[in-house]
């Protein structure tokens, strides 16, 4: 029991932090990226290559994934997303279904369909023993590196400068605009965020996960779920919305089946959104 | 006038397509662009006329599939009966799921849709009743119209030219009717809707039905052509995306839309497939899915836009 929800709540703060970038996207723009698990997909094959030709842990190349991944975000801001603000929602979720498709068979044309596994990384064959409940070093480092990113993400919304202009933008774009903030370029930097943060969950999840090309859809559409759970566009939504899936989750695998672990997370999240149609923090 | 000769030469052309062109594999492409106009002509009734874009309809597919042939198999009933039974259950489900469902608006609609298809996969991969993980053989006791069930192709062709004649029918009057004035009004400002005294919710739970029904004959239809269902293959994510984008491709909230999508979207996935799917590397879906962004992208009111500025720039 305990180890279970040790283990789920450790999955919880990554997801979380998936989640978060997701929500931060969808909080600026009312935009849903049904492409982010193909970029934390992305993010994972960054840290395989890092380590096959270079010799780089993941944890220490950390940042070039999330500088990468910030690019992407941008590149896919202005090359795609910039057609489609004004478009109807239809269109946005093809644009975005469009890019997660492309990005999913590109990865398999290049790489193959093949599960691939990284080498030793700094945290690999370490366990913690607290009280009879075992952590891995690698579950261990990706929930803390989660929830450091996480709080770094929250910080700086809440303190600084740019922060504010971003949640300002998410307010109300036309006050911002009044205000001197360029909603364009906050847009941009939403996508750039957004992307880093997977591109951090990436490098934390390769160190103990297959990197295959559909490794994404699975963690997407969790994320989806745990931004839906807590509210579209509340960070703090996200993070409870993201650790509430992974102890479900584990709970589920160990006292029912692993088979049907994602009926109770549907199922949960079903019943929440049903009691309060814009989950748990949103604006109701 | 014009619209009359372009419809009727359409439908004649699709008629004669299965008599003049004999191969097995045009034939079989054929019905596919037919399944995938069923399949977005019901789409497009709750997510093009009603706004209300549901991720989540292989769910009904599935339970056309599903019922007919459990129907079957445990009672020897008439795939006919089967494909209406199919029908009712798709369209009490849906009333029963619309119900809480319609509640949520927007985003929170779709990703509660997707969620629900999700849990539909996994209750029915994990019921040994319905097959399970292993599917389902349809049992077949010799052809004909009364079992459904034809030698080659050509009875499944007609079959589901007259089923999409329904669909495109029912669209059509639905359209022109008291509902279709609602639909709009609910798609176009929900609130503004409701205080001008639509009762948005039941009519919302009308076109997630009807919609639903419609899929869930889709899926008795192919189950009785494939002869064999498993989840994978009438209730993935990935059915329930293809159907929205058939719409959405063509142009959702138009009746030519869904028929224009599937006319586009089958032959096209299949020409990539062939030309550049046998390396196994899924070069196809590359090519697709930037297709997908593309039209997206610069076409967001779908091929008939183009269509129509073409026609504009001609005139």
């Amino acid at each position: 029991m305990a180890q279970a929800l040790v283990s789920g709540l450790l999955q919880g703060l990554v997801f979380a932090l998936i989640a978060a970038g997701l929500t931060l996207i969808f909080g600026v723009m009312e935009i849903v990226n049904f492409a982010h698990g193909e970029f934390l997909m992305l993010s994972m094959y960054l840290s395989y290559f890092f380590q096959a030709a270079l010799g780089w842990d993941p944890l220490a190349a950390l940042p070039l994934n999330a500088a990468l991944l910030f690019a992407l975000g941008l590149l896919v801001y202005y090359a795609l997303i910039r057609r489609v603000l004004r478009a109807p929602m239809l269109a946005q979720i093809f644009a975005t279904f469009g890019l997660s498709v492309f990005l999913q068979s590109a990865a398999q044309f290049l790489w193959k369909p093949d599960f691939r596994t990284l080498g030793a990384t700094l945290v690999s064959g370490r366990r913690l023993a607290l009280g009879g409940v075992f952590v891995s070093g690698p579950q261990l480092a990706a929930a803390a590196g989660a929830v450091l990113t996480t709080l770094a993400l929250w910080w700086m919304l809440a303190r600084t400068e740019i922060g504010r202009a971003l949640l300002a933008t998410a307010e109300d774009r036309g006050a911002a605009a009044l205000m001197g903030i360029d909603p364009d370029r906050m847009f941009a930097l939403a996508w750039g965020i957004g992307a880093a943060c997977v591109g951090v969950a990436g490098a934390l999840l390769s160190t103990f996960y297959y990197v295959f090309p559909q490794v994404g859809s699975q963690f997407a559409l969790i994320a989806f779920v745990a931004v839906a759970l807590g509210g579209f566009g509340s960070v703090v939504g996200a993070f409870v919305g993201g650790i509430a899936i992974g102890v479900v989750e584990s709970l589920a695998g160990v006292f029912v089946a692993p088979a049907v672990k994602n009926l109770f997370v549907f199922g949960i999240y079903l019943a929440v959104v049903l009691v309060r149609p814009r989950g748990l923090f949103g604006k109701q | 006038m014009k619209a009359a000769l372009v419809t009727g030469a359409g439908a004649a052309a699709v008629l004669a397509y299965p008599l003049l062109v004999r191969g097995p594999y045009p034939q079989h492409l054929m019905i596919l662009v037919l399944l995938n106009a069923l399949l977005g002509t019901a789409w497009n009734i709750l997510g093009g006329f009603a706004g209300q874009i549901s991720l989540g309809q292989a769910i009904f597919f599935g339970a056309g599939a599903y019922t007919s042939t459990l129907l079957a198999q445990h009672a020897a009933l008439s795939p006919w009966l089967g494909m209406l039974a199919g029908a009712g259950v798709a369209a009490v489900l849906a009333l029963a799921v619309g119900y809480p469902f319609f509640r949520l608006s927007g985003h929170y609609f779709a990703i509660a849709t997707i969620a629900l298809g999700e849990i539909a996969a996994i209750v029915v991969t994990n019921w040994d009743f319905a097959g399970g993980a292993v599917g389902l053989f349809l049992p077949v006791e010799g052809t004909g119209l009364a079992a459904m069930k034809f030698e080659g192709k050509l009875g499944y062709h007609y079959l589901l030219c007259g089923l999409l004649a329904l669909a495109v029918a029912l669209s059509v009057w639905l359209r022109g009717a008291r509902a279709g004035y609602y639909w709009r009004a609910i798609r176009e400002d929900e609130p503004a809707a409701r205080s001008a005294g639509v009762p948005a919710t039941r009519y919302k739970q009308l076109a997630f039905a009807v919609a639903s029904a419609l899929t869930a004959m889709a899926g008795t239809f192919y189950a009785q052509y494939v002869l064999f269902i498993d989840p994978p293959s009438v209730l993935p994510l990935s059915l329930s995306i293809q159907i929205c984008l058939v719409t959405v491709l063509g142009g959702a909230g138009t009746i030519v839309g869904p028929l224009l999508g599937a006319a586009v979207l089958v032959p096209l996935s299949a020409a990539t497939s062939v030309l550049l799917g046998g390396s196994g590397r899924s070069l196809d879906l590359v090519v697709y899915g930037a297709l997908i962004m593309l039209i997206a992208a610069f076409e967001p009111s779908g091929l008939i836009g183009f269509a129509r500025r073409l026609r504009a720039r001609v005139q």
